[in-house]
């Protein structure tokens, strides 16, 4: 019990241990290179490899493929869309966090479960279900045709994929937040005098608003890079519904990768200025 | 005013999910269960779910492993700077902000039959682009920030003390992740387990680009869904489509029990 | 173990933490390091466990230089801060984790955990796990814990620190009756003076990343060798010009000599209580405190607050009754040095006047 003097087994060990400790680090050090090195070459070198292939040939190759109208249009229209349906999911992810957090209902479990559903979802396969809800022949589709409105194949299609893909960012964004508000400081603005639209607006919303944004940027940069649903409910008519991964695509299958890598920056560029903003508006709302 | 959220809530889902999940499988008994079986056994079907089958299962072991290991490096490693961490901590993101498309263009653009990469690859005969392991790549690729973010807000949160207690008590490294911190992480592991399962699986985007969508050869079971659209064969997409959401939700209860037990820890 | 540290330095980014530490501790010994937070006493513990690698300096068990070696190798049992009990383990496994490692003998480890849950006063808590147990019972499972690999140094970081007040005062005595029982070299590290001079053979007082003063809680009560010391060490007051005080007048050769004055070097009453009256000095009571088993007058000397404490036994003071003042002594210093100084007065009170 008494613990003694043992000098020889300080000895000991460290005679034993040279030989080990040696291996050891190298080992550690093979580990960490590993790590690294794969990283690097399947992170961060692709990356790099798209910035230096679309300016090897020139700016002046760079410029060409931007300003095809094509390809700038495509550009637009992505945002275009992917704004829409932004929207869209911020009011009704908004809603249905609100709803799931704070209402107790039957089914509300289920519904909780089936809101990750577009993330496990082959998007593939969610282009194909609003193909076929949605498409000609579908009981739905020769309905809003005879009403003169045209969905699949043309642009509502393409907002409806992207708001089936990005349906859960909003929802998942808001929801922790919702849970961290103490129902006391909504009770307090009551007692305080103000109206439930106040509060809501004035202690509920603001709190909420973190969530919104980040999720919402989320949704939106997602939407700028869908294409598994889209490519099968879109027309992909140039100048119409030829949305910028479609016509990424399209160059690369027509062999002509320079015009794909230089639109591919484009969004690229955007994307990781989206991904800037959420991380900084989550560090914020960290701070808070 | 409660009951109109509530109702709303419904008809969001009724209409956005369930409508069109059970359009799929309804889609698939069209012609009855001979014409889904039909669809489904097709050789080229087969050899697709083979496809998707061998690329989660090899993507999911890899970067279950490379992930864990690059969460422990990213908290807890003092040989790197924090700067340095903080940098490669938000690279780790960068796909999440990359399309699917062009991340198989960039592996198409580094290792394809023009490059310097794949032609020296293909100069020893080992085709990357349009083969399966240009496929692996950029599955690899799309899917490697899932256990990384699932893995470190754990490792942060247990603190390194108990890993600290350890070393005092005579554990290596090893023994000390084995015995310490697995224990700790082990169901975030999971839930990127299944994360990485349920994107690798569905995959198209990168995996279309990069593969060639060669049927019976580079063919997974997405690209054929797409290929069967394109081909106005929607009958018989609709059998895989059915496997593959199927599989989704499977997944989908996975994550569920997954996030559970998480929490619980 | 008898251990050594040789001009110790430690550095994060650009904060010195650790400043030219040198010390040594014969075997056996239980020590406290006290000063005050962030003043570089667990950066110091660190160093000697292993946890942390020191910029320069030496530090050598028995003898030996073990910078080199990780804290696997050092033969230390470490007590975290807030125990860093492994979570999902029983007490039991807890306990036996160290004697695992060492792929000890499984009927030995039973009997040696046994043995040490017996001694921590934990037997029947063996299955539980750590979040079904009491702070002070984490503590002592943290302690066992430590024990179990017979460790030759004993390291504690703040190990009372997220204890109740009241069961602080229990597991102080407890610990050093185990430790003694034990019979290992111990350092442990605080911020509180009274756990330190409690517990502790022998303190050593760190501020600013530098040992200021190492000896035993007595010593440094008595003869603290830096300012610093003085005023932490027990209660104080600050006096800016010592000469203004009576007795102390020699001390006005020295410009900007400050006197620091502890309560129970001053004594209080009336004219007839003391034999050289010539000592004292008159006063004014200010303020009382009933202290539960004393009174704390603070009464004005010369336009200066000093404090005492009155026995209750004594006739009650009011506030603005006249006193006699005597101050026994002073820690007096100034920019060069210091130095405890007697009432020069008091003992040699003028017989060539008389």
């Amino acid at each position: 019990m008494v613990c003694g003097v043992d000098r020889n087994a300080i000895r000991r060990r460290e005679g034993y241990d040279m030989t080990t400790w040696i291996r050891h680090r190298g080992w550690t050090w093979g580990f960490r290179s590993t790590v690294l090195l794969y990283f690097l070459a399947l992170i961060v070198f692709p990356i790099f490899g798209i910035y230096v292939q679309s300016f090897s040939s020139g700016w002046t190759h760079f410029a060409e493929s931007i300003a095809d109208p094509i390809a700038w249009k495509a550009v637009l229209l992505t945002i275009k869309l992917g704004v829409i349906a932004t929207l869209i999911n911020v009011c009704i992810g908004t809603m249905i966090a609100w709803v799931l957090i704070r209402y107790r209902f039957p089914g509300r479990t289920l519904l909780n479960s089936l809101v990750d559903l577009p993330f496990a979802l082959p998007t593939a396969v969610g282009g194909l279900m609003i193909l076929l809800l949605l498409g000609p022949g579908s009981l739905l589709g020769s309905l809003a045709e005879k009403m003169g409105a045209q969905i699949v194949f043309h642009q509502p299609a393409i907002v409806i994929a992207m708001l089936f893909v990005t349906f859960p960012f909003v929802i998942r964004a808001v929801q922790p937040l919702l849970e961290e508000l103490d129902p006391l400081e909504q009770e307090a603005a009551y007692t305080m005098g103000a109206s439930k639209a106040r509060t809501f607006f004035k202690v509920i919303l603001p709190s909420m608003l973190p969530g919104i944004i980040s999720g919402g940027m989320l949704a939106f940069s997602r939407a700028l890079a869908e294409f598994g649903a889209v490519v099968l409910v879109a027309g992909n008519i140039p100048g119409r519904t030829l949305i910028a991964s479609v016509f990424i695509f399209g160059e690369v299958e027509s062999d002509n990768p320079a015009g794909a890598a230089a639109v591919s920056i484009l969004l690229l560029t955007l994307s990781f200025i989206i991904l800037w903003v959420i991380s900084t508006v989550q560090q914020r709302g960290r701070r808070a | 005013m409660r009951r109109l959220w509530i109702g709303l809530t419904y008809v969001v889902f009724i209409i956005l999910l369930i409508i069109p999940l059970s359009r799929i499988a309804i889609g698939a008994f069209e012609k009855g269960l001979d014409g889904f079986m039909e669809g489904l056994l097709r050789p080229e079907a087969l050899h697709a779910l083979m496809m998707t089958g061998l690329i989660v299962v090899l993507v999911t072991l890899l970067n279950a492993l490379f992930g864990i290991m690059m969460a422990l490096y990213l908290v807890r490693a003092n040989w790197l700077s924090r700067r340095i961490k903080g940098v490669l901590n938000s690279i780790v993101d960068l796909p999440y902000a990359v399309s699917p498309v062009i991340g198989g263009l960039m592996i198409v653009l580094l290792l394809g039959p023009d490059s310097i990469i794949g032609g020296f690859f293909e100069g020893i005969g080992f085709k990357v682009v349009y083969a399966f392991p240009g496929m692996v790549i950029a599955t690899l690729f799309v899917t490697f920030p899932l256990m990384v973010r699932e893995v470190m807000p754990v490792l942060q949160e247990i603190g390194h003390d108990q890993e600290q207690a350890a070393a005092t008590l005579g554990a290596y490294g090893w023994t000390t992740f084995r015995k310490v911190t697995w224990p700790s992480i082990r169901w975030a592991v999971v839930y990127g387990v299944v994360l990485t399962v349920a994107r690798s699986l569905g995959e198209f985007g990168a995996v279309l680009v990069v593969s060639g969508n060669i049927m019976n050869k580079t063919q997974t079971a997405t690209t054929l869904v797409y290929q069967d659209v394109e081909n106005f064969n929607v009958a018989a997409a609709n059998g895989v489509a059915l496997v593959l959401a199927a599989f989704s939700v499977g997944i989908l209860l996975l994550m569920e029990w997954a996030k559970k037990r998480k929490d619980v820890q | 173990m008898h251990v050594e540290v040789r001009d110790l330095n430690k550095h994060f980014g650009t904060f010195h933490a650790v400043k030219n530490v040198s010390f040594g501790i014969e075997k056996g010994h239980l020590i406290g390091l006290l000063g005050p937070s962030g003043g570089g006493k667990t950066s110091i513990l660190r160093m000697l466990a292993g946890l942390e690698n020191p910029d320069s300096g030496q530090i050598s068990f028995h003898g030996q230089v073990v910078n080199d070696l990780p804290p696997q190798e050092r033969g230390i049992g470490f007590v975290f801060q807030n125990y860093a009990l492994f979570k999902h383990m029983t007490v039991f496994d807890n306990i036996a984790f160290g004697l695992k490692v060492k792929k000890t003998p499984k009927a030995q480890i039973k009997d040696r955990v046994m043995e040490l849950v017996e001694l921590t006063g934990l037997k029947g808590f063996e299955s539980r796990y750590p979040h079904q147990l009491s702070g002070g019972q984490r503590q002592r499972v943290a302690f066992a814990r430590a024990l179990a690999p017979e460790p030759q140094l004993l390291l504690l970081d703040e190990p009372f620190a997220a204890i109740d007040a009241k069961i602080r005062q229990e597991l102080r005595s407890w610990l050093r009756e185990l430790i003694e029982r034990v019979g290992i070299t111990s350092i442990f590290v605080t911020h509180d003076q009274d756990e330190a001079i409690e517990v502790a053979d022998e303190i050593m007082i760190i501020n600013q990343g530098r040992v200021e003063q190492k000896g035993t809680p007595w010593d440094i009560y008595k003869e603290p060798t830096t300012p610093f010391v003085a005023s932490f060490i027990g209660e104080s007051t600050v006096i800016s010009s010592a000469a203004e005080l009576k007795g102390f007048e020699a001390a006005s050769n020295k410009n900007a000599t400050r006197a620091l004055i502890r309560p129970e070097y001053i004594e209080i009453g009336s004219e007839h209580d003391f034999s050289v009256l010539s000592a004292t000095e008159t006063g004014i009571v200010r303020h009382l405190h009933f202290r539960g088993s004393e009174w704390l007058v603070e009464v004005e000397v010369k336009g200066h607050k000093l404090i005492t404490y009155r026995s209750l036994e004594k006739e009650t003071l009011h506030p603005g009754q006249e006193v006699r003042v005597l101050v026994h002594r002073a820690y007096l210093f100034n920019d060069e040095h210091s130095w405890i100084e007697e009432n020069r007065l008091k003992v040699d009170p003028m017989p060539i006047m008389i």
